[in-house]
């Protein structure tokens, strides 16, 4: 059983520079209908948001459009930090409902690959699959794999870069209790040493200090 | 930067020799089709090697256009394009990679082969060397250009003929070129070189613009 401390001793000791996510007034349509508007979300170091809403109600949107993949039909979007003309995504994690793992691929070749392509290099791969419990998992194709220990091979990837953003889409989704207790450790861990969190969810996340943002009626 | 262009260069590399990877279908695609003419001309070997570098250069960009369409959906599918994005390498740099993982496993395969496949349609000797040529440096074309392609496909779910379709018109350069040089080198008015250097120059071109193309189509946001 992996605790929060545990966690951290796999994530990169010093802390992130400073960087803050600014979010005001953004509006979503997809095919005409709007989904949502006039939300505003501030992010800084040591901050976890959970974004709740109900089915549909645009949380999978808002952080796509956070990423750049989604143009927002109003609203700005701002990066505050050090680095001039950042976008969020080369500083962020994202986990998606898609993995991003190649099922042809094993689980280290997959990490491997992802910390080659995201830099930041802070776990290896190995270490990452220890934590997240699967060990014995790294020389297997992830074809192999169940539904929930793809999703912990995809959290690997936390820790394998070190981005101070990490951005959630249900990440508790196919979870066990123990996983979500892990992966609750290690979100802590990550808002200890500074880093942000924002996780879409409809279950608690077990963060103190969480803020809600709630989208939709 | 360098770390992320070789990573995604092996990773395609080695999915593409896994089982199911893709890598053998252009292949098999080309000797399926290479071998099956000569039995539908019939036994006249004048016209055969007449129009032998014609088929194999056809055989060869039909190989290549049937795979194209994968190039950028199945990683558009399974998430893996958003960890590309998300990457500080430049997405044409990304694109570059997986356009040269892609001519190394098909447009490279095919030239090596071409030889053996010579001779089923009686290629005269001195031709097979040029032919080759064509191919080694026609083929990079084809894989760009379809890249272009492929990249305003990637988000379609049932794309698959829309590739071929979108790419086989802006093809026809490349293939004109490449029979023509591969024909020069038998005989005829035209020197081998002029074509070829052509053919040389539509690849470099390709390389650049159906790169760029590919990288704006993938960053465009909806």
């Amino acid at each position: 059983m992996v605790e929060g401390v545990g966690g951290s001793a796999v994530l990169r000791q010093d802390s992130f520079p400073p960087t803050r996510l600014d979010a005001e007034n953004l509006a979503c349509r997809r095919g005409g209908r709007l989904i949502f508007e006039g939300v505003s979300l501030t992010l800084g170091q040591g901050e976890a948001i959970a974004l709740t809403g109900r089915n549909g109600a645009g949380k999978s949107s808002l952080i796509a459009m956070l990423c750049g993949r989604l143009r927002p039909d109003g609203g700005t979007i701002r990066i505050e930090g050090d680095e001039e003309d950042v976008q969020l995504a080369e500083i962020s994690h994202l986990i998606g409902h898609r993995d991003g793992l190649k099922t042809a691929l094993t689980a280290r070749e997959n990490l491997a690959f992802a910390q080659d392509v995201l830099g930041d290099a802070a776990a290896s791969p190995e270490e990452a699959l220890t934590v997240v419990g699967l060990p014995h998992a790294a020389e297997l194709p992830v074809g192999y794999l169940s539904a929930g220990q793809r999703r912990r091979v995809a959290l690997a990837r936390l820790l394998v870069s070190a981005r101070p953003f990490w951005l959630l889409d249900e990440p508790m989704a196919a979870l066990d209790t123990a996983s979500q207790a892990m992966l609750t450790g290690l979100m802590q861990a990550h808002l200890k040493q500074g880093g942000a969190i924002l996780a879409a969810t409809h279950g608690p996340l077990g963060l103190d200090g969480a803020r809600e943002l709630r989208i939709g009626p | 930067m360098r770390r992320a262009f070789v990573a995604i260069l092996k990773r395609d590399l080695a999915l593409a020799a896994r089982a199911g990877g893709g890598g053998e279908l252009a292949l098999v695609f080309f000797l399926t089709l290479v071998v099956l003419v000569p039995f539908a001309l019939g036994p006249d070997l004048d016209l055969l090697s007449r129009i032998g570098p014609a088929i194999l250069w056809l055989g060869a960009l039909l190989s290549v256009l049937i795979g194209l369409d994968r190039l950028f959906q199945g990683d558009e599918e399974d998430g893996s394009l958003d960890l590309i994005r998300a990457s500080s390498l430049p997405l044409e740099l990304a694109v570059l990679a997986k356009g040269l993982a892609h001519w190394l496993t098909t447009g490279l395969p095919l030239a090596v082969v071409s030889p053996l496949l010579g001779l089923l349609v009686a290629l005269p000797g001195e031709g097979v060397l040029p032919l080759v040529a064509t191919l080694l440096v026609g083929t990079p074309a084809l894989s760009f250009i379809g890249a272009g392609g492929a990249a305003l496909a990637a988000g379609l779910r049932r794309g698959g003929l829309i590739v071929p379709v979108l790419v086989a018109p802006l093809t026809i350069p490349v293939l004109i070129f490449g029979v023509s040089a591969a024909n020069a080198a038998l005989g005829g008015t035209v020197p081998f070189l002029t074509p070829f250097l052509i053919l040389c120059a539509i690849s470099l071109s390709a390389i650049v613009v159906g790169t760029m193309a590919a990288a704006a189509a993938l960053r465009s946001a909806e």
